[in-house]
């Protein structure tokens, strides 16, 4: 049976590194492993996705609509626009931060208000606060390691394991700040 | 051992365990990675080309020296280096020759959704196309030896997905292969009349000796399962169908979309009630099936549009409909891409807007600089055009409407096709202002040096070209060097150079925000001086929003760039250090 992972988020946000960590992470686990990027145009501030596939065998490196068992949401809007994607039952975890897009800052928009009071009448929702998290760790762009940490407690792949791939994914300069937000996010 | 790799670096091992030994590009997404992934064996010489016909024909050389070699681009970048190509089907190689194409259905960073495969028919040129990353290995290896077994250069089409989704690779040694001598052979290699006529013989008689391949190679492979349906797809098409249909379907995979096999084909379609040809973008395999005869169903149900989904196909062949889906409803915002915080194209931008000027545009980050609210560029062809395209206006509309017009062209996209629309205008007596953005990178494909920048793809530093010097060698007189974020003396070199009656070159130079070399500082607030008129707004910096219809900068996206501070009329704006 294949495990279907969705990571949305703004470009900038540090997804990339986050699909990275995880396909690594199952790899090492002994499992066949897709993993579709984004690169390019859409990765200057616009919303990107990238997936995460594992199983005994994969095919198709995309998920569609409805097949996420988890959906990791690096922002509350970018959480919203993909919620269709997520399966009956799925989980969705949701950094609980907002940043307008152009149409929003603009005035040609309007963000949706309360967002994750929504998500979570409608899906089971984990929302977290992983700036914050971030902060404490040190270093605010390890908001999507803080993630990843959230993210790995709802598998059954074992910490330790985790923490071998960051140690292996992430540059050594960064690693202290990158473990202990792996470990904040973890217990949160 | 197996690793973890994108598509695009499973071609890279490929080309290094086939022992290739050149290989030249110029970078365009999907394709970029390839090539930087290539830097990584230091037995491959590796280089950024100016653009992709500068590219194939350095491969195209060190073929014909004997080595192995390979050019990589993106699906418009072949149109670039077409003229080349065209020919070198022709001369056929020496050393191995593999032309690596990316195209990309959906369009994530393209200005087009040609279809590549045609260029492989239309050159009489064959082409593989992987479906996963370890094909993308193993198809650019058996490139290599299918080029110098049957002398003719090799394309390799990749897609989006195959370039830019990881999966495992077993990892292979390099071959020792031996760059081969170099022999004179004007009769195969100067394509002159004579010469070429008895050229296009072999090249025919390559095409059947091909087709025969297909006919037995194991790149075209059947997968039975006892099904009912049939289907014949390939590339990224293929693992969607698996995955829709896995056996409720027998598959024909072509791993060789050119020239397809004939025989093959109808052997395995005459076993089916009904036979899908499952196939991104254009209907290549299903025109080809119909002239066999075939009674294929392909576009009828399948889109020519865009990118396709394993629900697409269940739903077009089993009729299963979507999945039931949790939805709210409620509008939900567009995210666009945007200029970055910090972005030096912003200025420029925010000026040629507040002077209303007609901007003639390229292709590049600035490319953004039609989006709203700068909403400034007017046009976006190809990479070059803004210069060639804005003489033309010119000549179209008059004098009165060039001091009304510029063109905007990065310094990458400058050397790759913009210089020969700058000589065009001095030549033909024009009077253009085209505006050179600077900011000292290959911006949008993610950091790639370019002749600009004084450092090769390795990094090592080089002869850097002179843009002032170069312009003036054609012939522009009037050449200014300004900061786009010096707004109000940027402002007044645009207004002086688009009245002038003679060509200008304006250079707006300031590295881009991203680069490591760049350090700004601190974050930018909002102070008490504020008298909300959101004039900042303009800018259409991801940073300023409104909060409550009160002007605020989130912290968490500001870069401190400052540039804010310098468009606000009531000094209002504030950096504050961290």
């Amino acid at each position: 049976m294949t495990k279907n992972i969705m990571i949305v988020g703004v470009g900038g946000q540090g997804t990339l590194l986050a699909s990275r960590v995880l396909g690594n992470t199952v790899i090492n686990e002994g499992y066949d492993v897709k993993v579709s990027e984004v690169h390019g145009m859409s990765q200057r501030g616009g919303s990107v996705v990238t997936y995460v596939k594992y199983g005994d065998k994969v095919y198709s490196p995309i998920v569609d609509r409805g097949e996420a068992d988890i959906i990791l949401a690096f922002e509350l809007l970018e959480a919203y626009r993909a919620l269709p994607y997520l399966k009956k039952g799925g989980k969705m975890i949701v950094n609980n931060q907002q940043i307008d897009p152009m149409p929003v800052i603009t005035g040609a928009a309007k963000y949706p208000e309360n967002i994750a009071e929504k998500l979570s009448d409608t899906v089971d929702t984990t929302v977290v606060d992983a700036l914050a998290a971030a902060k404490e760790a040190g270093n605010i762009k390890a908001v999507n390691v803080v993630l990843i940490g959230v993210m790995a407690k709802m598998t059954d792949i074992p910490y330790e394991k985790w923490v071998e791939t960051i140690k292996t994914t992430v540059p050594e300069k960064f690693l202290g700040v990158n473990l202990k937000a792996f470990e904040i996010g973890y217990n949160l | 051992m197996k690793k973890l790799l994108i598509g695009n670096a499973a071609v890279a091992r490929g080309a290094y365990e086939a022992g290739a030994n050149v290989v030249a590009s110029y970078p365009g997404t999907p394709s970029t990675e390839i090539t930087e992934e290539i830097v990584k064996f230091d037995e491959i010489y590796a280089e950024w080309s100016p653009n992709e016909k500068v590219a194939a024909e350095v491969a195209i050389g060190a073929s014909i020296a004997g080595a192995r070699a390979m050019s990589c681009m993106k699906h418009v970048g072949l149109n670039v280096m077409a003229d080349p190509v065209f020919t070198v089907s022709y001369t056929g190689v020496n050393g191995g020759l593999v032309f690596c194409v990316a195209d990309d259905p959906g369009m994530h960073s393209s200005q087009n959704e040609q279809d590549s495969r045609h260029y492989a028919k239309a050159s009489k040129i064959m082409m593989l196309e992987p479906s996963d990353s370890s094909e993308c290995k193993d198809f650019t290896k058996l490139a290599f030896g299918l080029s110098e077994k049957f002398d003719t250069p090799v394309f390799l089409r990749l897609s989006t997905r195959v370039s830019h989704s990881q999966s495992l690779v077993e990892l292979g040694e390099r071959e020792d292969v031996k760059v081969k001598d170099y022999e004179k052979n004007p009769a195969k290699y100067v394509m002159m009349p004579g010469n070429a006529i008895k050229r296009h013989v072999e090249v025919e008689k390559r095409i059947e000796a091909l087709t025969d391949f297909a006919e037995s190679t194991e790149l075209n492979a059947v997968e039975k399962n006892g099904a009912k349906i049939g289907v014949i797809t390939a590339g990224i098409a293929y693992a969607y169908a698996k995955e829709a249909l896995g056996d409720k379907a027998d598959f024909l995979k072509l791993g060789m979309v050119y020239p397809m096999p004939k025989q093959k084909i109808i052997d395995f379609a005459k076993d089916y009630d009904k036979v899908y040809v499952i196939e991104e973008l254009d209907p290549v395999i299903e025109d080809h099936c119909k002239a066999l005869g075939l009674n294929v169903m392909g576009k009828e149900v399948f889109t020519l549009l865009g990118e396709y989904t394993p629900t697409m196909i269940r739903k077009a062949v089993l009729g299963e409909s979507e999945k039931e889906v949790a939805e709210i409803d409620e509008a939900i915002p567009v995210r666009p891409p945007v200029m970055c915080a910090g972005c030096p194209h912003r200025g420029t931008f925010y000026v040629l807007k507040k002077l209303g000027l007609v901007v003639s545009g390229d292709i590049g980050c600035y490319t953004l600089g039609a989006t709203p609210p700068l909403q400034s560029v007017d046009t976006t062809i190809c990479m070059g055009a803004s210069v060639s395209a804005a003489h033309g206006m010119a000549k179209a509309q008059g004098a009165e409407f060039n001091k009304k017009l510029v063109s905007v062209i990065g310094d990458s996209t400058f050397m790759h096709s913009g210089i020969t629309g700058l000589i065009d205008i001095v030549y033909n007596k024009g009077n253009n202002t085209v505006i050179i953005l600077d900011n000292s990178i290959t911006g949008m494909t993610g950091h790639q040096e370019n002749p600009t920048t004084g450092r090769t793809i390795r990094g090592e530093a080089t002869k850097q070209v002179d843009l002032v010097a170069l312009c003036k060698a054609c012939g522009i007189d009037h050449i200014t060097v300004c900061d786009p974020f010096d707004i109000k003396a940027f402002e007044k070199v645009v207004k002086t150079e688009v009245e002038r009656d003679e060509p200008s070159i304006i250079i707006a130079q300031r590295p881009c925000a991203l680069l490591k070399t760049v350090k700004y500082s601190g974050v930018c607030k909002i102070t008490d001086k504020c008298k909300n008129c959101k004039m900042c707004m303009k800018l259409g910096c991801p940073a300023i929003t409104l909060k409550d219809d009160k002007v605020v900068i989130d912290s968490t996206q500001c870069n401190g760039c400052g540039l804010c501070i310098n468009v606000c009329p009531f000094g209002a704006i504030e950096k504050e250090e961290n």
